[in-house]
């Protein structure tokens, strides 16, 4: 290297180095001692047992555990569900935004209140929305008739999870369409001209046409939101915390007790290691689709 | 071409449907935290209240009340998120600048380092960051969630400012550097200017990020001396008899800020969402 080179290194590595630092000292070292944690048998409940490292006890124990796997089975539940609805409903969205007419824009600005509204917000309203005795919900549906009596939604195992759903959906769904208007602005018109000339209708256009190109743009929204979705604690705390009978105790929110209202430090940062790794994937999934965008 | 009544209908529809989707539950939250709390449990519901009353908000923001617990965590959150911003901003533009405009070995590997921290869940980290936070006696404290939620946005900056910055042509560098600019001077009076939007975005969704954490919020904070909005909504809505029309408000106060930055800088936020950098 030649001294200009060098200085020029020195220089990006003490531009660098106060960022740099800071991270490894906050993020990078307790990641590590997580790690080092779920070796253990730390467990605030029985402190006089002291400490022993247990290996990957703690592990096989959350791996071989039946409510682990459930718990699995529900985030994977709320994860499909919800993405699936966001994306038909972002689906309807664009195209209707696509179109020009009086009032778009202003459609376009409310895309991003649901966005910007605090998760935390979004949360108390739909709670508030799904109360059993004085909720909106059901005082709409027993004035248009459709229910007779009140009912209580978020204390129900099947309408718990859907109504947690429907919270998630209603804030995240202006976002996908956000992102799939993009996606529709970036094909070009001639070809959407020389389906016209060559006679075809509006739906073979949109399988044709549309929906082919529109595939990078799934692409990434899809990984974007499976990484989110996976996982989702906020609205589950507030709505429902977990309950009723464990019916939305998705996997964030178990390993959040078993730390935190169990003190089970060392199990808690076990399960938290799984949870990282299969976010770990999914973030690797990720790159490797923008970077095979990046090649389109 | 003139398009079918039926076109027409259809979207008017749409249109409709979306903006009842999106307005309605919106709408809810704020008649409630208007009306009176006997109109709100009454049965059959009256869904516009007959006295409409900001007497809750006059509480929250004015009185001295228990109401004004509301108005210390609302500065809490605040403070905290200004500061964060402030922090991320400094150190993230140094680091982006050399990641965008100077050469050194390990540059890619720090950058995709980067970028995976700021994928980790925070569940990764939180348990030994409580633990040693709680040693230090830094539990409860702004300072403690200003460092954690520095440390988490840092990374995302410098990824967005280094995209800014990639826009920006050398030549006007160079030419500046001829004239005797160093690299701090073409910093700070070229760069910065030119991608003066860029950094404004990237400060506000800083911004918007702290203001609305939670999960960290909930575990690091416990009382009025630390606690953010996000965390005292969730306690008001897990009590056991709510206020419901106090919750809304507090739920309508939290929600303004982002709501107006998000309408104000509309714009900026759209193409930096669409960058594809920042978390839902």
């Amino acid at each position: 290297m030649s001294s200009f080179q060098k200085r020029e290194a020195y220089f990006a590595w003490f531009l660098i180095a106060p960022s740099f630092l800071f991270i490894a000292l906050v993020i990078f070292y307790p990641v590590f001692s997580s790690f080092l944690l779920s070796l253990f048998q730390v467990d605030l409940t029985r402190r006089a047992m002291g400490t022993p490292f247990v290996g990957f006890k703690n592990y096989a124990e959350i791996l071989r555990s039946g409510y682990f796997w459930t718990s699995m089975g529900r985030t994977a539940y709320f994860t499909v569900v919800s993405i699936a609805l966001e994306m038909l409903l972002g689906f309807f969205i664009a195209l209707l935004l696509h179109q020009k007419f009086y009032g778009r824009g202003v459609l376009r600005s409310l895309l991003l209140l649901p966005w910007a509204l605090p998760i935390t917000v979004c949360a108390i309203m739909w709670k508030w929305i799904f109360n059993a005795n004085y909720g909106a919900l059901n005082a709409f549906l027993t004035q248009v008739g459709i229910l007779e009596s009140y009912r209580p939604w978020l204390t129900q195992p099947w309408s718990a999870m859907h109504g947690v759903i429907i919270a998630d959906v209603w804030k995240v769904t202006p976002l996908v369409a956000l992102f799939l208007l993009a996606g529709l602005q970036t094909i070009p018109r001639e070809l959407y001209e020389a389906a016209l000339v060559d006679g075809a209708g509006r739906f073979v256009t949109l399988w044709r046409i549309t929906m082919p190109l529109l595939l990078p743009t799934v692409n990434v929204v899809l990984v974007l939101r499976t990484l989110d979705a996976f996982r989702v604690f906020d609205v589950v705390y507030i709505m429902t915390q977990g309950g009723p009978a464990n019916a939305t105790k998705v996997i964030s929110f178990l390993a959040y007790q078993e730390a935190f209202k169990f003190l089970h430090f060392s199990k808690g940062a076990a399960l938290s290691y799984i949870i990282t790794m299969v976010v770990a994937l999914f973030a690797y999934l990720y790159t490797k689709t923008l970077k095979r965008q990046i090649e389109y | 071409m003139s398009k079918s009544l039926g076109y027409k209908i259809g979207i008017a529809c749409g249109a409709l449907l979306l903006a009842s989707f999106i307005l309605a539950p919106l709408a809810w939250l704020f008649l409630s935290s208007i009306a009176e709390l006997k109109e709100l449990l009454a049965i059959p519901l009256r869904w516009i209240p007959r006295h409409p009353t900001f007497a809750r908000y006059g509480g929250i923001l004015f009185s001295q009340g228990p109401e004004s617990e509301f108005r210390k965590i609302m500065w809490n959150s605040f403070s905290i998120a200004l500061a964060v911003t402030v922090i991320c901003v400094f150190l993230g533009s140094l680091a982006a600048y050399a990641f965008s405009r100077l050469r050194f070995p390990g540059r890619e590997r720090v950058l995709f380092l980067l970028l995976f921290s700021y994928m980790l869940p925070p569940i990764a980290f939180i348990i030994p960051l409580y633990q040693n936070l709680s040693q230090l006696g830094m539990l409860d404290t702004k300072g403690a969630l200003i460092l954690v939620y520095s440390a988490i946005l840092v990374p995302f900056v410098i990824w967005m400012m280094k995209t800014y910055f990639d826009t920006i042509p050398r030549d006007l560098e160079d030419a500046a550097k001829i004239d005797g600019c160093t690299h701090l001077g073409t910093l700070f009076r070229v760069i910065f200017p030119l991608s003066l939007p860029g950094i404004v975005a990237t400060l506000l969704f800083a911004f918007l990020m702290s203001w609305e954490e939670f999960f960290i919020a909930l575990i690091l904070t416990s009382t009025l001396q630390a606690k953010t909005i996000p965390v005292a909504i969730a306690e008001f809505s897990g009590r056991h008899s709510i206020d419901f029309g106090m919750m809304a408000t507090g739920g309508v106060l939290a929600a303004l800020p982002p709501v107006l930055i998000a309408l104000l800088f509309q714009r900026y936020i759209v193409e930096g969402l669409l960058s594809g950098a920042v978390k839902g």
